[in-house]
């Protein structure tokens, strides 16, 4: 599996640093919501509003969870319009490998796109520095991304099946991935209070990494099912 | 497989998208390195044939065995040993043919060196650092050929291969999917000059139904022209 897994995921790649669909469109999301909440926030007392705690958190993580939603949506539009399905299931491979692949891509899509976003929040709205709770934010980025590369990779591949495929992800991942923003939001939003970052809360922590688990087990047991004719 | 078994054995085969039966009751047994050619309008039922073989269809009734294995069951026991052609290339446009044939062969754990090798026979060399969607259609279904070849199939099941091939092109891909293969085949074809002469076996298919089964040497033009009546 790790083979098949490893030339999946060099495909995935090349074809999105080939075609660059995914993650420039997702990192432009992201940055121009920032800049709207920037100046739409304007001025409060002739200061520059800026944002903390819980609201900080709230807006860091809606925006990203509405940019992982355009990589979720694109997820496997080539594989669905090119054939790579068929090629995919003729091969005498485990289809979960698939799956892998997949959550591994969007997983590493959504770094790429964090790389800019996150610190374009912290310049642009976040009041406290971006700095003060840095390996703790990273702890609690890579946990919900992989509950969003998990259900999102779920999603799509349920979607592309359908014909309102560009309806049907938002439909079907917004909810199951309330949870995930919710315990993120949670997590991050002591990290980001006024006057120096509070202890990161581990119980929120917990539930994410459970959220994660349970998703990747229902993934794994459903994933084939979902590439059967 | 044991050596009388046929290669592919259908015994009242049947398959619907819906309500609509795209294929109703075959029966047929195709012996090891024989051809079978199926002719018969747009909508007979023929590329639903070829993907049931091709374990991408379920069969919805009676049994399908191919290579001495039932599917849908077995299906990952034949996947490696088919090779199959369709009307798509399964080709991503924009990867290279060298990059896609090179996905192929770790997907099926083909020998590297075979990628060279099948790209030198169908003439595409030259062309293989170029990307898909920059060549001709009878570029990529040159490609494509060497797609369907890559791993040293036992069975080829060809929809309608030499579409977009100029005769010098047919010329070329021949030995790789042509009677000098040495492969079992099962392909479509339109034209009853150009299948019936490679073929031991001919079925007519009109409306998902068999409406003709005989040995090749015995079919007339006349009888596959009324098919099409």
């Amino acid at each position: 599996m790790k083979g098949t897994v490893a030339a999946l995921l060099r495909k995935e790649l090349a074809l999105e640093l080939r075609t660059r669909e995914s993650v420039p469109a997702m990192v432009m999301f992201a940055v121009t919501t920032y800049v709207i909440f920037h100046f739409s926030l304007g001025d409060i007392g002739g200061a520059r509003a800026v944002l903390d705690g819980d609201l900080a958190a709230g807006v860091l993580w809606v925006t990203l969870l509405f940019a992982s939603i355009l990589g979720i949506n694109r997820l496997f539009v080539a594989d669905h319009e090119q054939g790579g399905f068929d090629g995919f299931l003729l091969a005498p491979v485990d289809r979960t490998s698939l799956l892998v692949a997949k959550a591994i891509s969007l997983l590493a899509f959504l770094c790429l796109v964090e790389l800019i976003a996150v610190p374009a929040f912290g310049l642009l709205l976040l009041g406290p520095s971006l700095w003060q709770a840095l390996p703790e934010l990273l702890l609690v980025l890579l946990a919900a991304d992989i509950g969003i590369a998990v259900i999102g990779t779920l999603v799509a591949a349920l979607a592309i099946q359908t014909r309102a495929r560009d309806l049907m992800v938002p439909l079907l991942a917004l909810p199951m991935l309330v949870p995930v923003v919710l315990g993120a939001s949670r997590a991050t939003a002591p990290l980001f209070a006024q006057g120096g970052a509070a202890a990161l809360p581990g119980d929120w922590l917990s539930l994410l990494a459970l959220y994660d688990l349970l998703f990747g087990l229902i993934a794994y047991a459903v994933f084939d099912f979902l590439l059967e004719d | 497989m044991s050596t009388t078994e046929p290669a592919v054995q259908l015994r009242g085969a049947g398959r619907r998208y819906g309500e609509r039966a795209a294929l109703r009751d075959v029966t047929l047994d195709l012996a090891a390195g024989q051809t079978l050619v199926v002719f018969g309008p747009n909508g007979a039922g023929k590329t639903t044939l070829l993907r049931m073989l091709a374990t991408l269809l379920r069969p919805h009734a009676g049994e399908v065995r191919v290579l001495g294995h039932k599917l849908p069951d077995d299906g990952y026991a034949v996947r490696g040993r088919i090779g199959f052609l369709g009307h798509d290339a399964l080709l991503y446009r924009e990867l290279t043919g060298r990059e896609n044939l090179r996905f192929h062969a770790r997907l099926h754990r083909a020998d590297p060196a075979r990628v060279d090798e099948v790209l030198e026979v169908v003439g595409m060399r030259s062309r293989a650092e170029d990307p898909v969607a920059e060549l001709s259609r009878g570029m990529v279904q040159r490609l494509a050929v060497a797609r369907a070849v890559l791993h040293g199939p036992e069975l080829l099941l060809l929809d309608e291969p030499f579409a977009n091939l100029d005769p010098a092109a047919i010329a070329q891909v021949e030995p790789l999917i042509g009677r000098a293969s040495g492969c079992t085949r099962v392909l479509t074809s339109h034209d009853p000059a150009g299948g019936l002469p490679g073929a031991d076996v001919a079925l007519g298919l009109k409306g998902g139904r068999v409406a003709l089964l005989a040995p090749a040497a015995e079919v007339r033009a006349e009888q596959i022209a009324e098919l099409y009546a």
